[in-house]
Parts: C-alpha cells; sequence; structure tokens
C-alpha cells in the first residue's frame, strides 16, 4: 500500500518514500513529535533559515528604495502622486499572480521571489516614512533653521529622528508582511517554510509538517516583530518620556 | 557674580558682546500677494538694547524679525549687524550668531535639555568639555536644577520649556537674539515671572534684543523702545516707552497704546523717582508701599486708602516719604518722571 503510494508521488513528495518509522505519523496523529525532532536538522531548521535570509533580503532592499523614494517626495510634493499610485498598484497584485508573473522572465529563483517580495514592502514604508518625515512639528522645523542648520543637518540630525517611530512602525509591518509572503515565494524559489508547507499540503493524510512549518513562520513573524519593537525603544527613548 | 560668556573669552565670537542692528529702508513682498507685508521700514537699535516690535496682526513684526537673520529673504533695503550686511553672510552661518526663541519655542522632542541647548555649539564645532561647561552654566543661569540637563522636553513645565528656550538661544553667546512672542503661550501669572526674569537676565548678559509681541504692555515693560507697526507694515512711531505714552505721533498709535496710557506711564517709574513729600510722622498707614513701588500702584494705593497720604517706606523699612494725590496728579504734566 505505502508503496504504491509512495510511487505514485514519488516526484511530489520525497520523503513519503520512506516507510514511517514512527509510531505517530503511521497513527497519522495531528502532531506528532518524533517527526519534528527527526527531520528538524534536515528540513525544519534549514528551512528556517532560508526564510530568515530570503525576509532579510526583502526588507533591506524594501527600506534603502522606499526611504529613498520617501525622502525625495518629503523635498519635492510631486513625486508623492506618482509613487504612491505605482507601489499601491505592486501592493495589491495578488501574490500568487504576481509570482507567476515574474517568473517566465526572471526564472525559479530567489531573484524572482525577492522582486516580488520588495514590491510588497515599498508602499507601507514608503508611506510610514513620508508621514512621519512629514509630521515633524513645524515649529522643530523653524527653530532647527533659525539656529543655523542647513537642509541636510536639519534632516540628519533632527527629522529623520523624529520620524523614526513612524519608520520602524513600517519596518514591522514590512518585515511581518513579508514572513508571511515568503512561504508562498517557495512556489518559484525553492526555499524557506514555504518549501515543508507545500509539501504538507500535497499530503492530503499527514499534518504535522503543516502545522510545524506554519507555527515556525508565525513565530519567526511574532520574534522579529518583538525584537523590532525592542530596536525601536531603543532608537527612541525619548518617544516614552512624559511628564514625570 | 559676573556672568562669564565663555564664548568671549576665547575670542570666538566677532562680536566682543552686543552688536548695534540697523535696519535701513526694508521692505517685503511675498511672491503672490498684491499687498506688501513691510513698506521701508528704517530703524536702529543700539547694541545692548532691547527693541519692541509691536502691531496688530497683519503689520509685519513677525516679518521684520525674521527678515534679520534671512529666514525670509529681502525683497529691498538693507540689514546690518555690528556694521556689516547681512546680505554678505551665509544665511546658516549668520544664524549661527543670532540667538533664535519663537512663541512655540520648538524644543527638539528628541533630545535632552542639555543636547537642547548644546544645539548651536555643536555647529559650531565646540569641544565636548567647553560645551558641557557651557550648558551648565546656562540651566544656572536660567535658575534651574542642574538635574534637568537629562530631561526631555516632554518632561518639562511650560515655564521650563520657556526658559530651556532662551538658553539654547544663548548658548553660543550670540550678540544678537530675536525673541518671537517668547511668553505668548504662556498664563498670566507666569508669564509676568518670566519678563521679570528676562529682564534681570537682560541686565546681566546685555544682549541687542528684537522681541516681537502684540501685546502693548508687554512692549512698555520689556523695551528700551517701542517700534509700533500699523497694517500693511508700515512704521508709525519708533520711541522710548516713555515718549510713545506721553506724545503718540498720531491716533493710530494712541489707540493702540490706549485710554490709559496716562497710568501705563506711571507704571514705568517707581517712587524713588519721585520727589516724595516729607514724612510729618503723622499717619504711618502701612499700606506696603515702598520705594520700589510704582507710581502706578502707589497710585491705586492712594485710591484705595480714600485719596489720603500714604506713607512710602525705604529700603531699611523706615518712613522715606510721603505720597498724596496731588503729588501724583502733577507728575505727569511736568516732566517730572525721568526715561
Amino acid at each position: 500500500m505505502t508503496v504504491l503510494l509512495a510511487a505514485a508521488h514519488a516526484p511530489v513528495i520525497p520523503n513519503f518514500g520512506n516507510p514511517s518509522s514512527f509510531a505517530c505519523e503511521r497513527a497519522n496523529r495531528l502532531f506528532c513529535s518524533d517527526w519534528v525532532s527527526h527531520n528538524w536538522s534536515t528540513v525544519l531548521w534549514p528551512a528556517l533559515r532560508q526564510h530568515l535570509v530570503l525576509t532579510l533580503i526583502a526588507v533591506s532592499l524594501g527600506f534603502v528604495i522606499s526611504t529613498t523614494l520617501a525622502l525625495i517626495a518629503y523635498r519635492r510634493r510631486w513625486f508623492e502622486r506618482p509613487v504612491l499610485i505605482v507601489t499601491s498598484i505592486l501592493y495589491t497584485i495578488p501574490s500568487l499572480a504576481l509570482f507567476e508573473l515574474l517568473a517566465p522572465s526572471l526564472g525559479l529563483n530567489r531573484t524572482t521571489a525577492e522582486v516580488a517580495l520588495v514590491s510588497y514592502t515599498l508602499l507601507i514604508m514608503f508611506r510610514n516614512t513620508l508621514t512621519g518625515l512629514r509630521e515633524v512639528p513645524d515649529e522643530v522645523r523653524d527653530a532647527a533653521a533659525g539656529m543655523g542648520m542647513g537642509p541636510l543637518q536639519s534632516l540628519l540630525r533632527v527629522e529623520l529622528p523624529l520620524a523614526l517611530p513612524a519608520i520602524t512602525a513600517g519596518v514591522r509591518i514590512a518585515t511581518v508582511t513579508v514572513i508571511s509572503l515568503a512561504t508562498v515565494a517557495a512556489l518559484i524559489d525553492n526555499e524557506g517554510l514555504g518549501v515543508p508547507i507545500l509539501t504538507a499540503i500535497s499530503n492530503e493524510v499527514f499534518k504535522t509538517e503543516l502545522i510545524v512549518a506554519g507555527g515556525m513562520a508565525v513565530g519567526l513573524a511574532l520574534a522579529a516583530d518583538g525584537l523590532l519593537v525592542l530596536v525601536q525603544r531603543w532608537l527612541t527613548p525619548w518617544a516614552r518620556a512624559r511628564s514625570a | 557674580m559676573p556672568i562669564d560668556n565663555s564664548a568671549q573669552q576665547e575670542g570666538q565670537s566677532t562680536y566682543r558682546q552686543a552688536a548695534a542692528l540697523e535696519l535701513r529702508d526694508v521692505s517685503k513682498r511675498y511672491t503672490g500677494q498684491k499687498e506688501p507685508a513691510l513698506v521701508d521700514l528704517s530703524l536702529s537699535v543700539g547694541a545692548g538694547e532691547v527693541c519692541v516690535l509691536v502691531g496688530p496682526s497683519g503689520s509685519g513684526k513677525t516679518t521684520a524679525m525674521r527678515l534679520i537673520n534671512r529666514m525670509i529673504p529681502l525683497s529691498a533695503g538693507d540689514i546690518l549687524l555690528g556694521g556689516r550686511s547681512v546680505l554678505e553672510r551665509e544665511p546658516t552661518e549668520l544664524r549661527r550668531e543670532i540667538g533664535y526663541v519663537i512663541q512655540q519655542i520648538g524644543l527638539f522632542p528628541h533630545l535632552s535639555v542639555a543636547d537642547n541647548i548644546a544645539t548651536v555649539p555643536r555647529l559650531l564645532g565646540w569641544d565636548k568639555a567647553r560645551i558641557a561647561a557651557r550648558v551648565e552654566e546656562l540651566i544656572e543661569l536660567m535658575g534651574l536644577d542642574p538635574e534637568i540637563g537629562k530631561r526631555y522636553p516632554a518632561q518639562l513645565s511650560g515655564g521650563q520649556r520657556q526658559r530651556i528656550g532662551v538658553a539654547r538661544a544663548l548658548a553660543a553667546d550670540p550678540p544678537l537674539m530675536l525673541m518671537d512672542e517668547p511668553f505668548g503661550a504662556i498664563d498670566p501669572i507666569n508669564r509676568a515671572r518670566l519678563q521679570d526674569e528676562f529682564l534681570r537676565l537682560q541686565e546681566r548678559v546685555r544682549k541687542t534684543v528684537v522681541f516681537v509681541t502684540h501685546d502693548i504692555d508687554e512692549a512698555i515693560k520689556m523695551g528700551d523702545r517701542i517700534a509700533i507697526l500699523r497694517q500693511g507694515g508700515r512704521l508709525a512711531q519708533y520711541d522710548t516707552p516713555a515718549e510713545i505714552l506721553t506724545n503718540p505721533t498720531d491716533d493710530f498709535v494712541a489707540e493702540f497704546v490706549g485710554a490709559d496710557r496716562a497710568l501705563k506711564r506711571l507704571g514705568l517709574s517707581t517712587l524713588a523717582d519721585v520727589r516724595l513729600a516729607p514724612p510729618n510722622g503723622a499717619t504711618a498707614t502701612d499700606g506696603g508701599v515702598t520705594l520700589d513701588t510704582t507710581v502706578r500702584d502707589a497710585l491705586s494705593k492712594v485710591l484705595a486708602a480714600g485719596g489720603s497720604p500714604v506713607t512710602v517706606l525705604d529700603h531699611a523699612g523706615r518712613p522715606a516719604g510721603v505720597v498724596t494725590l496731588e503729588l501724583l496728579g502733577g507728575l505727569l504734566g511736568n516732566g517730572a518722571l525721568p526715561r
């Protein structure tokens, strides 16, 4: 029985060929801890690391691009609208469709996955950074100029630091979004937590892999978000200072 | 205790202390606006003087102030600071030499009080030790606890913020201070206290100050000279407070200073300036009137006493003389009051 199934599914479900050595897998428990510990170092841990790398690259690139765009729009108001239009369109394209659209021209590789992931971060981080900069109080900008700061000094010493809470809020949303979307990217780039999830989806019976890999994606998102909150607190101690 | 401005000691500033300021036929027309904001304003402010620009809204007083440090560009005319045209100067460099205080103060919320005060010294590239010493000196000068240096602006009261704003403007020992309604957002009691504090401070630091306000009483209190501007940015009168109160040039000025200008005039002098009637020892009604009491307050006390004479005490608490209604009534007409 097992052999027959294995033959039929062999190309799609590589692991399935091995007759299971775990009682809980044979019994098809929802969560099989033996299976997890057996596959941790070969499947789950590498997938988690790949997922983290995918996310870091996407968020970093997205951050650099969107911050640059936001800084230009901050100085040149007319620039905001075209950027918003383009990034909004990118943001609204269904991820599955975007991956399929990019694959023919860019190929089934990490670059394609990153292009798609980066495009989803732009709107969020662009809008947050620009809003943060625009919300710097006028009198603060006026005081900076009046005391003899040039435009660049004012930007680096006053405006960007004051926009930091909004900027990090954008980074947090973008990071969580990318961690979630990167699971879908496994369709075109065979890495990340999406790989065990897709494997599990193809396996109609045994769901431990789906639960564990999905749970790891959620855990990664929560951990990244928590870490960014700490970074934000460390960067903006003044934001919590209120009248004593 | 003399206030040693470290900038002066080290000869950093081009000015020894305060600098004279001169506006020559200064005009400003904002692009896209039909009416000019300021027309041919000429006035000179002596080194160490407080010049108050006062007028209704739309009189161009803030515009005039912001032209001086080139926060807005001049349309015509010239402005000389210490004899040198501000137009020859790099705007950022010029502004670092001019203290700047605005109504909303504009402290940097993300920087501690000490770092706020250190803004201009840092821009000027002072070394750490010198900045730290200067910050400490200024916090003390403002009568604040040195501990306040570690706090953030959000943790300060309105009055403390205002003092830090002034300290920040004084940090690099500028020869000129620009103050745009600096006490405008403070409640009346604290405003009076801050005004008194600033006058005491000014006695020590002797800066040239351009002070903008819409409040004529504040102008009279703070100014060595007052420039009254009318709508459309034209100068109505530029004179000492006493002269403006005694001889307003026209109806606009007379109306602007108020119907009580005679009383305001009395408020400019204290009983020390007045030749009192001799103390006859008889009625020492102690109304708390001393030589430091303003003539205006003395009149109020005399009226409160039903018009009967009130004894004036000297600094030792002994009767220095008596103030009477007749004596006060004669003061305004005969030019007996100084200033």
